[in-house]
């Protein structure tokens, strides 16, 4: 009897697995994926409803199915706490069925998401952050660092800056790690490029008057004042600058500034002012053609993290769609061949450490005779080849990277 | 009718602990331990706002300081759980009557700014901090093993750990308030002068709710940590101070338990309810602003509240204890 | 001349900034310890209010086309209406109970208003232009002062000595005091004690609001940009010594200049620094600078 209770078994454990090649194998009939975003807090317009609205958009242009499997999209608020964000993730990946989180805007959450995907080896794509822990230390066949990262923007503003002449900084940082991490990487730049730092100054995080900083960073005498913050801060950093007539005998260069801050700065304030960005609205026709059609759902135009989650949400996609299979690490191997030809940037690849390298910009933020429509803020000043925007894979810690 | 009544409220509240056990079945077990966590914090919170009627506005510094000092036996210092949540359990408790010994030098609205007060130091102090990683969290904390015996990286050994602490907490909460020394500080709540006057040493009495009460609030907050596997600045932001008052409130400040009820309701808001975004923090406005003006007892106490209501022979000593709005001092 | 390694006109340039900050934080606390003071509430709201001043400015001038100036006038009574209804409705059914209830209802207001906004607005800001009158800057030679701070200054000792007069010097001034000092007594004269509570609550929050508007073209406009700011503010109270309104003021000046000079010597502290204060004074003066010891 128990004899043949185990041959049964073997004999139906065999008839699974050569059931296995001949059909695409998708755990739990379904693709889905994850929204990890800010849905409440400050960086709400960031992520929030943008991120989801993309990505969404991303599983119907693919057509709603892959492999003949429904692409089903969740969407969760980590309320900014790295702790609320691991629990979800963890939820998700342990009984919600989710094969990817996407998104993750807020450097802490992103952190502690990528130390449970590799957990778990479920993969995430990184779009809203820019901790370089992603692709370093955290690194994993499962995390993707998509859009921008700390590396890329301070190489990107910084350098342009420094190559203009700009030699003396003086930071205005936010006293966190983000803040801290994005000023010692500009420095570094500027050091290299035989510049100096003459000074730093940290702030609490949520500052709202920073005119005793201005007056410190104008004190210093540096010729450009580098802002190491974003969104609130960063918008009222450069607002008392502007209204201290720092930009008079100073420069700003903004090292982190989304769209909607200089939507919030408004063109007079912002004006001139130098960012780096992967991506934005007026690029080229499907540029254009993707805004359009996200604007017509969220009623604001896609920042690059938004951009980034539709283009790596379709990324994934392809990548099932290519391997056959939802197997994490077969997708994973996928996606470090494939190439993304896209609206968000063309050749883009995967390098070993999980990092997407693909082309950066140096914009100006235009003046408000120049703009002729509404967000119609940036014009292009150069191209950052893929190549040089991104760490160098020999200085990454990643143990992934065979050295 | 007494009899049966009390009887019947035992049975249910056996029912539900019997059903805790059963919970990993149908709840994820993860967020089943964290409202397990809020619980204790919850009730632990109520030690002083209940039944003392001393308003903290701190406590997250205690809640945070033993998860940041969990966090850092458990990862830097390599030392085992039970260890490492002791360590933050005596850590906050310490906390706690060096805080509680400042503040009750004043009373009622000043008292909870104190606290406040302190507890942004503590918060600062975790935020310039090196091994905090500020912003980032303390992340990637090992779980380990439980007395070399019990291996925490499974989440189901972890319930039942966490199920079991809490308990214990639970229980000595429950303790307290029964004893003695909780009859004192309803005293001090009820009437503070009074109760000098019999000739007890009210700040003693004071401190030592406090370093229970921050003790207490510790355990849930290693707990946390060790869940999570993470420690981070939320655990010490005043928000987190207010989140326990909200629970509390909810729940019903006349009661031992109740606070927990509070506990699980606002963590089955933000879970079950997050994808609304924004939306669900103007619904847990409209909550407090309900809880303060028609539910002042909170769900538990408004439950016990009718039960006392049907009998009309309920000494009358009880009914008064349940006034509410009279029992914190200004 | 240097001042623990700062120039003598940087010290300067910093300190005048600092009054600039103080005089924010005086119209604020000025409406929270009148509100203190007679209704025995901690209105936690204060800063929503604030930031809804700000918000109820931006849009009217988008919507409604008007100027800075209208917007300085109409907006304080706008949300001082609201205030008062909050008031009517609300707040009235907690009075004589714990100050706890209070803050805790306030606080759920917060979470009302905050949340609203972001939901209606989004969490990025909105510009929000100064006047043309006011543009420009002074240089004073050891810096350059933007008209528009100074402005601000002016403007709020301007409310201050208006408010302190109507309270000191006024027939509606005594009631209140007489109303703060005892309830019972001055209700027993005839006094519609209710209303004046109503007319206090929202007159407090109609000075948040025209902080808010005021602190619009400094700042962006968006809905968190008062939410740390209450405690702050409270904190000032709390130092001043509750209920004295005079003492607000000039704590919140004091205040201005030691957050403005730590700024420059430990700046990762400049948010912390008064709760420092705070808690200093009133281990060792517990009633606040100002106050009285209440029993």
């Amino acid at each position: 009897m128990v004899k043949s209770l185990r041959i049964s078994l073997a004999a139906s454990a065999a008839l699974a697995f050569s059931a296995l090649p001949s059909a695409a194998q998708v755990s739990d009939d379904v693709v889905r994926i994850g929204v990890l975003g800010d849905l409440s807090g400050i960086y709400n317009d960031l992520s929030g409803k943008g991120a989801i609205e993309a990505v969404k958009m991303a599983a119907e242009d693919f057509g709603g199915t892959v492999l003949g499997k429904k692409i089903d999209v969740v969407s969760a608020d980590h309320q900014n706490k790295p702790d609320v964000g691991a629990a979800k993730a963890r939820e998700w990946f342990d009984t919600g069925g989710v094969d990817l989180i996407n998104d993750l805007a807020n450097s802490g959450v992103a952190r502690a998401v990528a130390g449970v995907a590799r957990e778990k080896k479920r993969h995430i794509i990184v779009n809203g952050a820019s901790n370089m822990g992603i692709t370093n230390e955290l690194c994993s066949p499962y995390a993707i660092h998509y859009a921008y990262d700390a590396y890329s923007l301070a190489h990107g503003t910084g350098k342009a800056v420094v190559e203009q002449g700009g030699k003396t900084w003086f930071f205005l940082t936010v006293d966190f790690a983000f803040g801290i991490g994005l000023e010692q990487q500009v420095s570094n730049v500027v050091r290299a490029n035989k510049g100096r730092v003459v000074g730093a100054a940290r702030h609490p995080l949520a500052t709202t008057d920073f005119s005793s900083y201005i007056l410190q960073a104008q004190a210093s005498k540096a010729e450009i004042i580098g802002i190491a913050s974003t969104g609130a801060d960063a918008v009222n950093a450069i607002k008392a600058a502007v209204e201290f007539g720092a930009t008079k005998n100073q420069k700003l260069a903004a090292l982190l500034l989304w769209i909607e801050d200089v939507h919030s700065l408004g063109l007079p304030a912002a004006q001139g002012l130098l960012l780096t960005n992967a991506w934005y609205w007026d690029m080229n026709e499907d540029t254009r053609k993707f805004a359009k059609r996200f604007f017509d759902r969220v009623g604001k135009m896609p920042n690059m993290a938004q951009a980034a989650d539709y283009s790596s949400t379709m990324f994934y996609l392809n990548a099932v769609k290519a391997a056959g299979t939802d197997d994490p690490d077969k997708i994973s191997a996928k996606m470090r061949e494939m190439k993304v030809n896209d609206m968000f940037t063309k050749d883009g690849y995967v390098r070993a450490d999980g990092r997407f390298v693909h082309d950066m910009y140096l914009w100006q933020v235009k003046t408000p005779a120049e703009s002729k429509a509404p967000w119609d803020y940036l014009k292009p000043v150069a191209t950052i080849p893929a190549e040089q925007a991104f760490q160098p894979l020999s200085e990454s810690t990643c143990p992934l990277v065979k050295k | 009718m007494l009899v049966l009544l009390k009887r019947s409220l035992i049975l249910a509240v056996v029912a539900a602990l019997l059903a805790v056990p059963l919970m990993p079945h149908f709840i994820y077990p993860v967020f089943a331990m964290k409202v397990m966590c809020f619980a204790l914090f919850a009730c632990a919170y109520n030690l002083l706002l209940g039944h003392t009627g001393i308003v903290s506005f701190g406590h997250a510094a205690f809640f945070g300081t033993a998860a940041y000092v969990t966090g850092y036996a458990m990862r830097e210092l390599g030392l085992p759980p039970e260890i490492s949540i002791a360590a933050g359990v005596i850590g906050s408790a310490g906390l706690g009557a060096a805080i509680g010994a400042l503040a009750i030098r004043r009373q009622g609205i000043y008292l909870a700014m104190i606290t406040l007060a302190l507890a942004q130091l503590v918060y600062f102090v975790f935020l310039q901090a090196e091994f905090t990683g500020a912003e980032d969290g303390m992340q990637e904390i090992p779980r380990g093993v439980l007395f070399g015996l019990i291996d925490l990286r499974s989440d189901f050994n972890l319930f039942y750990v966490v199920m079991a602490l809490t308990g214990a907490g639970l229980w000595l909460v429950y303790r307290i308030v029964n004893s003695p020394f909780g009859e004192v500080l309803r005293a001090i709540r009820e009437h503070e002068p009074r109760a000098r006057s019999l000739g007890y040493a009210i700040e003693k009495y004071k401190i030592l709710a406090f370093a229970l009460s921050a003790g207490l609030s510790g355990l849930a907050g290693s707990l946390k940590c060790i869940v999570f596997q993470l420690a981070s600045l939320t655990d010490v932001h005043w928000h987190m101070s207010g989140e326990v008052i909200l629970m509390t409130l909810l729940g019903g400040m006349p009661t031992v338990f109740g606070p927990a009820i509070g506990a699980i309701l606002v963590s089955a808001l933000h879970h079950y309810f997050d994808a609304l975004g924004a939306w669900v923090t103007i619904v847990i406005g409209l909550i407090f602003i309900l809880c303060v003006l028609v539910f002042r007892r909170g769900v538990a106490g408004q439950l016990h509240h009718m039960l006392q209501e049907r009998r009309p022979t309920a000494p009358s000593a009880e009914r008064r204890n349940l006034k509410e709005g009279q029992h914190a001092q200004v | 001349m240097e001042i623990f390694g700062v120039p003598l006109q940087a010290f300067l340039g910093q300190i005048i900034l600092g009054l600039v900050n103080g005089a924010f934080y005086a119209v604020l606390s000025l409406g929270l310890a009148i509100i203190f003071g007679l209704l025995r509430i901690v209105n936690f709201a204060h800063g929503a209010f604030f930031m809804a001043g700000a918000f109820v400015a931006f849009i009217l001038g988008r919507h409604l086309n008007l100027g800075y100036w209208s917007s300085l006038l109409t907006v304080p009574v706008v949300v001082g209406l609201f205030g008062v209804l909050f008031e009517r409705l609300f707040l009235r059914r907690i009075y004589g109970l714990d100050p706890i209830y209070g803050l805790l209802l306030t606080f759920g207001l917060v979470l009302v208003i905050e949340g609203g906004f972001r939901v209606a607005f989004g969490s990025s800001g909105h510009p929000f232009p100064s006047p043309p009158e006011l543009r420009g800057v002074w240089n004073l030679g050891f810096m350059v002062l933007p008209v528009y701070r100074a402005f601000v200054i002016g403007v709020a000792i301007v409310v201050c000595l208006a408010t302190w007069f109507i309270i000191e010097k006024t027939q509606v001034g005594a009631y209140l005091r007489a109303a703060t000092e005892r309830p019972d007594l001055t209700r027993a004269f005839g006094i519609n004690v209710p209303l004046l509570l109503t007319l206090t609550y929202g007159s407090g929050v109609g000075l948040a609001a025209f902080a808010g508007v005021l602190a619009a073209p400094i700042q962006h406009v968006y809905p968190s940009m008062g939410s740390d700011l209450v405690i702050v503010v409270f904190a000032i109270v709390v130092i001043g010594g509750l209920g004295s309104i005079m003492g607000s003021a000039i704590t919140s000046l004091g205040l201005g200049v030691i957050e403005g000079l730590t700024k420059v010597y430990y700046s990762q502290a400049s948010t912390t620094v008064v709760f420092l204060v705070m808690a200093l004074v009133l281990l060792l003066r517990p009633a606040g600078l100002f106050g009285r010891e209440e029993t």
